[in-house]
């Protein structure tokens, strides 16, 4: 007989959001209730598998009694709260942000956030062409992925994925501050000097490409990525008995990456440097 | 936990440092040569990590005897603490008084924040650096706490002691002399100097400054001291929060929270251990009110803090002191080890079975480190980043447990609110603001330093006291965090509900009087200076923000009117979204006073 876990029951509870009443599980965020109400708030640094870190502020609602804005993705709903989600005031600091964002990193690569720039009218560039940015080359120091800080706009999701919350490596840290601090390993070493295990999770988790395979790396430096041409094909890893799902992106016949479904309850798109990075026997047609 | 550790080793002097703070190593699992017995069993793991918060004493042990942390030196802390070398490196990376690349043994700590660059610390530091050798490393630094005696020069020569010599006012003789002998410099003045009042009957929070011998518990005690401890056990833990919540007693450290409320929240917390932490981080520009009552009446401190930890149910209490405090800190080893002897601290604190002790955590750097949750965080050894509320610290603070954190001022005002009562306490200043307030005075007066006024007595009046200047340009209120007033607004009463009305702040208690002298765009260089060094980085709109705020004020530095309007739109639209999305005070802030000076004093017209 199969058991399935049920969970602590959870009340509901009664909020609204821009006066219309919606009802939540107790312990759901401000975000969670907003996008099961068919709100679409912009997120950069939230992660479905990771703790809200709510570094990036894109996310900021209003909530009736509160000084400051709040971030969504880490607010707990309560019951009563008024929460206002596109107020002039709210979509005025992800406007800013958003600005600060893309005068400081290269977004080029990051989802969705053209579509919000344009929304929002956000305009980097009237911080002048001065304007401090990272200016970083891309790190490559390793056959299996590449780090490109320039793009890179500290979310924290690749420290807490080498973390405590997935991989327990403790890889990489932020070290540094203010406008200084950066993702780094100890002492600022290559990465194959570090702790490093190469299981790619921090690509799995990076929303921005900072992270990316050395493959995608070399493609998009040729010209080649082409993401319309790949299709996506899941698949049970063959490694081991673990039974991880691999999503293998394949462009011509290729196989040009691989990621991992974060809805999957055993993994939650983690992976080990065999699933992840592995696959060139696949294609070896010697 | 999967912990990899180079292969660079300490040095003897850096292993030796370490393990004067942790003890020698058990066995080769952290970092001792391997014994047999190390084959079958490992050791450390959870025992070695639940010591984590002393990596931050660990980082400075080492500082202290070489100078700098070295890749051998981070590598073997870790070991011996089981904590990832990537974290630690990003701790100590962290914080301004650490260095990871070699430098000398002595660093001389200039400041150049608002007081000392009013009275020409960048000539000072110029000067400095053409007088001296390659042996000593020359560190502009934030405000150092001494503006009474501005310009301020703080030198810290690494070795077994460490050594530091203070020079304010610093002239570059007087500078280099600290440096290059730090043993042989002068003596600073008394904290007393920093009081103008002192010995005048009608202070309360001073009345023993310069009066008791800081270092002699019999004088506190011959003083009045531990009286209000003793009050406090007659009346048991619940009369204690009734007389602070009944005296109207709010935090001094600028948020204005009221005490009783915090006190009774932490205490009825059915998790436990609670923990007590004294925020003696005080950095803001400005500020250095809990220095002078640190150096020149320690035991008072740590009778209040007895007297909140037996309030809240807390038997463990943290007193965070900010890395550029040395004479206060070896006042207050000197004064905690006393009281220990003494059976003030201890296990049954005056025989009546309660037990409390008190551990001094040293700063190393960070303003950050004075908002309470990134105080936490800096305590138990990770970057000193706030983290975001809720929960708040009275029911998930150090530790994750139940906490109650209080500045220096909040905490000795704990004193006399038991010694004469809460309804004699409360006659004391305004309804609304009680009690009397320590205002720390610098800049453009004759007699800088710290006075003591029940709340209600006006700016006019306290820079009366002071000795104002002629041709008084603006006042800072509140320090860099705080506002710009015009020489016209003297009438504003120094109350909390005043100055609100006034459209303005009091915040830590900072007045800082400019006269006609002062360049004002510089200065608000400055501000926009120190927030972009002090942001933890954490949050973008505080990250980026600070950076664009100081390019735009580089921008128009010269300009004004028409052509400096682009530059204050933009400045406007930016500080606006950093006082609503940043997540704590240090962004939410960082516009207030540029803002004042445009709005105010019409800096840029």
């Amino acid at each position: 007989m199969t058991v399935v876990p049920l969970g602590i029951p959870r009340r509901l509870l009664e909020f609204t959001i821009d006066g219309e009443p919606v009802r939540t599980t107790e312990g759901s965020t401000i975000l969670d209730a907003c996008r099961a109400a068919g709100k679409d708030i912009p997120t950069l640094c939230e992660g479905d598998t990771l703790r809200p870190k709510n570094a990036c502020r894109v996310c900021v609602v209003e909530v009736e009694g509160s000084r400051t804005l709040v971030p969504a993705c880490s607010r707990k709903a309560e019951a009563g709260m008024e929460v206002r989600t596109g107020t002039e005031r709210a979509r005025h600091s992800r406007k800013i942000v958003l600005e600060l964002l893309a005068s400081s990193v290269d977004l080029s690569t990051t989802s969705q956030v053209a579509g919000w720039i344009k929304e929002y009218e956000a305009k980097p560039d009237r911080f002048g062409p001065d304007a401090a940015r990272l200016n970083e080359e891309p790190k490559v120091d390793n056959e299996l992925y590449v780090r490109d800080y320039d793009k890179c706009i500290l979310c924290y999701k690749c420290v807490d994925a080498c973390g405590d919350q997935w991989q327990n490596s403790f890889a990489i840290s932020v070290a540094g501050r203010g406008f200084d601090a950066r993702i780094a390993v100890e002492h600022d070493a290559p990465l194959t000097d570090s702790a490093c295990v190469y299981c790619g999770n921090c690509i799995e988790v990076c929303p921005t490409g900072a992270l990316s395979f050395k493959s995608e790396f070399d493609m998009r430096a040729a010209g080649t990525w082409d993401e319309s041409a790949q299709t996506e094909t899941t698949t049970v890893c063959a490694y081991c008995g673990v039974g991880c799902n691999l999503t293998l992106h394949v462009q011509d016949n290729e196989i040009v990456k691989v990621t991992s479904p974060h809805d999957n309850p055993v993994t939650h798109g983690n992976l080990c440097i065999k699933g992840r990075f592995g696959y060139q026997h696949v294609q070896n047609r010697d | 936990m999967d912990l990899h550790f180079g292969d660079s080793k300490p040095t003897d002097d850096e292993r030796a440092a370490v393990d004067a703070l942790l003890g020698p190593p058990e066995s080769s699992w952290e970092g001792a040569d391997r014994s047999d017995a190390d084959l079958r069993w490992a050791r450390g793991g959870r025992e070695a990590r639940d010591r984590r918060d002393l990596l931050l004493p660990g980082l400075h042990a080492i500082n202290d005897r070489i100078g700098w942390i070295s890749e051998g030196a981070l590598d073997y802390l870790c070991r011996r603490l089981t904590v990832p070398p990537s974290e630690a490196y990003g701790v100590a990376t962290f914080y301004a008084m650490f260095s990871v690349k070699p430098r000398p043994a002595t660093v001389l700590h200039v400041c150049t924040d608002l007081a000392c660059a009013a009275t020409g610390a960048s000539e000072l530091c110029a000067g400095i650096e053409s007088a001296l050798g390659p042996g000593v490393h020359v560190e502009r630094s934030p405000c150092l706490g001494l503006c009474e005696r501005a310009p301020a020069a703080l030198a810290i020569k690494a070795g077994d002691p460490v050594r530091t010599a203070v020079s304010a006012p610093a002239t570059v003789h007087d500078a280099v002399l600290a440096a290059s002998a730090p043993d042989s410099a002068p003596q600073e003045p008394p904290a007393a100097m920093a009081v103008p009042q002192a010995g005048d009957p009608g202070l309360t929070l001073l009345s023993r400054v310069g009066v008791v011998d800081p270092s002699s518990l019999d004088d506190y005690r011959a003083h009045g001291g531990y009286t209000a401890l003793r009050r406090a056990f007659e009346i048991g833990p619940a009369g204690v929060i009734r007389e602070v919540t009944d005296s109207g007693l709010v935090g001094r450290g600028g948020a204005a929270f009221p005490t009783g409320r915090k006190w009774q929240a932490t205490a009825s917390q059915p998790d436990h251990p609670h923990y007590l932490v004294c925020n003696a981080d005080e950095s803001e520009p400005g500020t250095f009110k809990d220095r002078v009552i640190m150096e020149g009446d320690p035991y008072a401190l740590i009778e209040a803090m007895t007297i909140a930890a037996y309030a809240t149910g807390a038997h463990k209490g943290y007193l965070y002191l900010r890395g550029e405090y040395p004479r206060a800190l070896a006042r207050l080893e000197h004064a905690i080890a006393q009281a220990r002897a003494r059976g003030l601290l201890g296990d049954d604190v005056l025989g009546q079975g309660y037990a409390f002790d008190i551990e001094i955590r040293r700063g190393a750097g960070a303003y950050i480190c004075g908002e309470e949750t990134a105080l936490f965080n800096s305590i138990e050894g990770y970057r000193g980043e706030p983290r975001s509320k809720p929960p708040f610290p009275v029911e998930k603070g150090l530790f994750g447990k139940p906490t109650v954190e209080n500045n220096v001022e909040t905490l000795v005002n704990v004193l006399p609110i038991l010694t004469m009562g809460a309804p004699a306490y409360a006659a004391i200043g305004t309804e609304r603001s009680t009690g009397p307030k320590l205002f720390c005075v610098s800049g453009s007066v004759a007699r800088p330093g710290i006075y003591e006024l029940p709340f209600g007595a006006t700016l006019g009046e306290l820079l009366e006291l002071a000795g104002v200047r002629d041709g008084l340009r603006a006042v800072l209120l509140g320090g860099a965090a705080g506002g710009f007033v015009r020489p016209d607004e003297l009438g504003i009463p120094l109350t909390f509900e005043g100055t609100r009305e006034a459209g303005t702040t009091l915040g830590s208690g900072v007045v800082m009087a400019f006269d006609d002298t002062v360049p004002l765009p510089r200065l608000l260089l400055r501000i926009a200076e120190f927030f972009r060094d002090e942001s933890c980085g954490q949050c973008v709109p505080c990250r980026v923000g600070t950076v664009r705020q100081e390019e735009a004020l580089h921008r128009i530095a010269e300009r004004t009117g028409a052509a400096a309007a682009d530059d204050i739109a933009l400045l406007r639209e930016v500080g606006r979204a950093m006082r609503d999305a940043s997540i704590c005070g240090l962004g939410q802030t960082a516009w207030n006073a540029v803002e004042s000076a445009i709005d105010r004093l019409g800096a840029y017209e």
